[in-house]
């Protein structure tokens, strides 16, 4: 396998990753928001679908786009396809 | 002041402007102390902060190609987050979102998901790739990855239907605020509202609106925030409201109950009586009251959409490099997650200030005529965003009989609370920034696609620089002035208009997009297929609904875009597979935008 099918490889590899933690907190916690809502996990007392919708979700996406950044840079990285920092 | 480069010196320009707004803002509040009238307040804002903007707009004005249409790329990373914050936040998120989750609860709360969802698809699948590629608008990807001006020209369709169906919105938000802030008709102000939005983008084009925008999210944020803070410590609520709020949440399904939300109904012709586009309180604050498939189907239309539409993604064409529009994509969604995370605080203060009879400001369970003659109740009234009525003719006010507009919630709260007159024309100035540069954006991608696209690639290949750049500025006009004329109909809600740009986007460009990177089987007829078929059967779909047939799967006006991108993504594949293969050159551009290295697919200037 070339350098470059390498690269590919790894990088779909990461897009899975990130896509499949994406899946579960915009997708798949919410088909169970009636029984989120009854539970007794109240992150800073609010109820936890209110919560998710509210923050928790949204926060996650954000640190989800960091680390995934972080992550595909390390595989440039990796394989020389780097760009020069002067441009 | 200023040595050097104008871009290594950006902290310290916008640093000194968003100090120079806060002593704006302090100077207002003196003067209100002082006997500033409220109107007269509410017009210094609007006017000051719009003509900083277009001061902005003609320093920014330029003759190159490059800098006109993707602002040079060099607007680092967590500046064009900003910018990318303030294009994407428009209207809908400034005035009329935290008003949906007001009267909606939780059904509405999927947008806040979906809109912010839908940027880890743009960072994985799209904006680096096409940073990649070098293209100057949405089309120029698909044209030149497909080949061919068939698969052109229906990008520049798509783009033109989601995106000025967006636009009409916007510079209906743009109007509404004009209007109210310097008491001229909505009619007259759409095209003040107009005027304004040209003046940033006219003479820079994307530079011009990339450097606007930054300075009109550090207004609309500050403008978002300071009233939410505020009230929250006024009412006791707690100092940092978005961790502190739980026992208000509580507090309002208490009072719910106790007002007998959802077991006292308003009969027909009671609520005929209420005045168009007002709304009561009939959901539930923060239970869950809809079905998880409605929920999730809205969310995953708004996130497709996010990645479909054009305005957002050219944003990450002006960054540096590839990694960079990787990373700005982070700090975009970082700075919109600020606004966000507060509409439903918002949404819990403004609702807890009027229905808790513990405090001041508390109006249900007053007696009507004693809430018909407040100051507040009077003005908002006047503008047609406020109504009660005694329907059971018991004197008092019940929750059932208070009728509110959407945009009345981010508007009205301050006054309600009893804030400083000031605080309203903050806001007043923040929606405006919000609206005035998403508009930016969408009418600055439809110009410039009609013109590189359209114009220069197909009509036109041997134009001269220059006659781009007039036939990109006339386009501008004429398409800004369509969205006046079209915007003064008031044809459909802000809210309702946007979440159909998604659907429209979704629809036709999502899974063309998508593919272009990540299959490489995908062709130009493939391509074609999925764009029209999928924007056909979405509209076709909407126009059934909307004229009063059943649907299917629940799918609904707001979120047609399931259909329409079903159909395009299985078209797109079905033509592709049965015609031929895309050939070697097209291959190599593939593998060549998946390496972040090296030159852009396409040249400098193109």
């Amino acid at each position: 396998m070339s350098k470059q099918q390498q690269h590919w490889e790894k990088t779909r590899g990461l897009l899975f990753v990130t896509l499949a933690i994406w899946f579960v907190f915009s997708i798949g916690i919410f088909f169970f928001g009636a029984e989120m809502q009854e539970s007794n996990i109240r992150p800073f007392g609010y109820p936890l679908t209110y919560w998710f919708t509210c923050q928790g979700s949204l926060g996650i996406f954000v640190i989800l786009i960091f680390w995934f950044a972080g992550r595909q840079e390390k595989i440039d990285e990796e394989f020389g396809y780097s760009e020069k920092e002067d441009d | 002041m200023f040595k050097g480069k104008f871009i290594d010196n950006l902290p310290k320009i916008y640093g000194t402007y968003t100090g120079g707004f806060l002593v704006f803002i302090i100077l207002m509040a003196i003067a209100e102390q002082a006997g500033m009238s409220a109107k007269l307040i509410g017009i210094f804002f609007v006017a000051f902060t719009v003509l900083i903007y277009a001061l902005i707009g003609y320093l920014s004005r330029t003759l190159q190609v490059d800098a006109y249409y993707v602002a040079g790329r060099q607007v680092p990373t967590v500046f064009n987050g900003m910018a990318t914050a303030a294009d994407w936040m428009s209207g809908a998120s400034f005035v009329a979102m935290a008003g949906g989750i007001y009267f909606k609860g939780y059904g509405y709360m999927a947008l806040l998901v979906g809109w912010t969802g839908g940027y880890v698809l743009v960072a994985s699948l799209l904006a680096p790739y096409l940073r990649k590629f070098g293209c100057y608008t949405v089309p120029d990807f698909i044209g030149t990855r497909y080949g061919g001006n068939a698969a052109r020209l229906c990008a520049v369709l798509v783009l033109t239907v989601a995106s000025f169906t967006y636009v009409t919105a916007q510079i209906n938000a743009t109007g509404t605020i004009a209007s109210v802030a310097l008491d001229i008709p909505f009619g007259i102000a759409v095209y003040v509202g107009l005027a304004s939005i040209l003046m940033c983008s006219m003479l820079g084009g994307m530079r011009a609106v990339t450097w606007t925008q930054v300075a009109q999210y550090i207004v609309l944020i500050i403008a978002y925030l300071l009233p939410v803070f505020w009230i929250s410590n006024k009412l006791g609520a707690g100092v940092f409201p978005h961790f502190m709020l739980a026992d208000e949440v509580a507090r309002i399904s208490e009072l719910e109950s106790q007002f007998g939300l959802g077991t006292v109904k308003n009969s027909a012709a009671d609520l005929a009586t209420v005045p168009k586009g007002l709304a009561g309180i009939t959901k539930a604050h923060s239970d869950v009251n809809t079905t998880p498939w409605k929920f999730i189907s809205l969310a995953v239309c708004m996130m497709a959409g996010t990645a479909s539409l054009p305005h957002v993604m050219m944003r990450y064409f002006t960054t540096p490099s590839v990694k960079s529009a990787r990373r700005s994509v982070g700090w975009s969604l970082f700075f919109i997650f600020l606004l966000y995370s507060s509409a439903p605080m918002l949404a819990t203060l403004s609702k807890l200030s009027l229905m808790d009879p513990n405090l001041a400001t508390g109006i249900i369970g007053k007696s009507i005529a004693d809430v018909q003659a407040l100051d507040w109740y009077q003005n908002w009234n006047q503008a047609n965003l406020m109504f009660v009525s005694d329907f059971n003719g018991n004197g008092t006010l019940e929750l059932n009989e208070f009728f509110m507009g959407g945009k009345a919630v981010v508007l009205a709260t301050p006054e309600i609370a009893g804030l400083p007159y000031v605080i309203s024309g903050l806001v007043a100035a923040g929606g405006m920034a919000a609206a005035m540069s998403t508009a930016d954006g969408l009418v600055l991608a439809i110009a410039n696609a009609l013109s590189h696209d359209l114009y220069y690639k197909i009509i036109d290949p041997k134009a001269e620089t220059a006659k781009r750049l007039i036939v990109a500025r006339v386009l501008l006009v004429v398409i800004g002035f369509a969205g006046a004329t079209i915007a003064a109909l008031e044809i459909q809600g802000i809210l309702g208009s946007v979440i159909w740009a998604f659907d429209f986007a979704m629809s036709g460009l999502f899974f063309p997009l998508v593919l272009g990177v990540w299959w490489k089987r995908a062709n130009a007829q493939g391509a074609v297929a999925g764009m029209l078929l999928g924007l056909a059967s979405g509209t076709a779909y909407l126009i059934w609904v909307r004229t009063g047939g059943a649907g299917f799967w629940g799918v609904t006006q707001l979120t047609f875009g399931i259909v329409g991108s079903l159909v395009s993504l299985v078209s797109m594949v079905v033509v592709s597979l049965i015609t031929k293969a895309p050939d070697a050159a097209t291959q190599r551009m593939v593998d060549e935008v998946r390496v972040p290295s090296g030159k852009t697919v396409l040249g400098k200037q193109h």
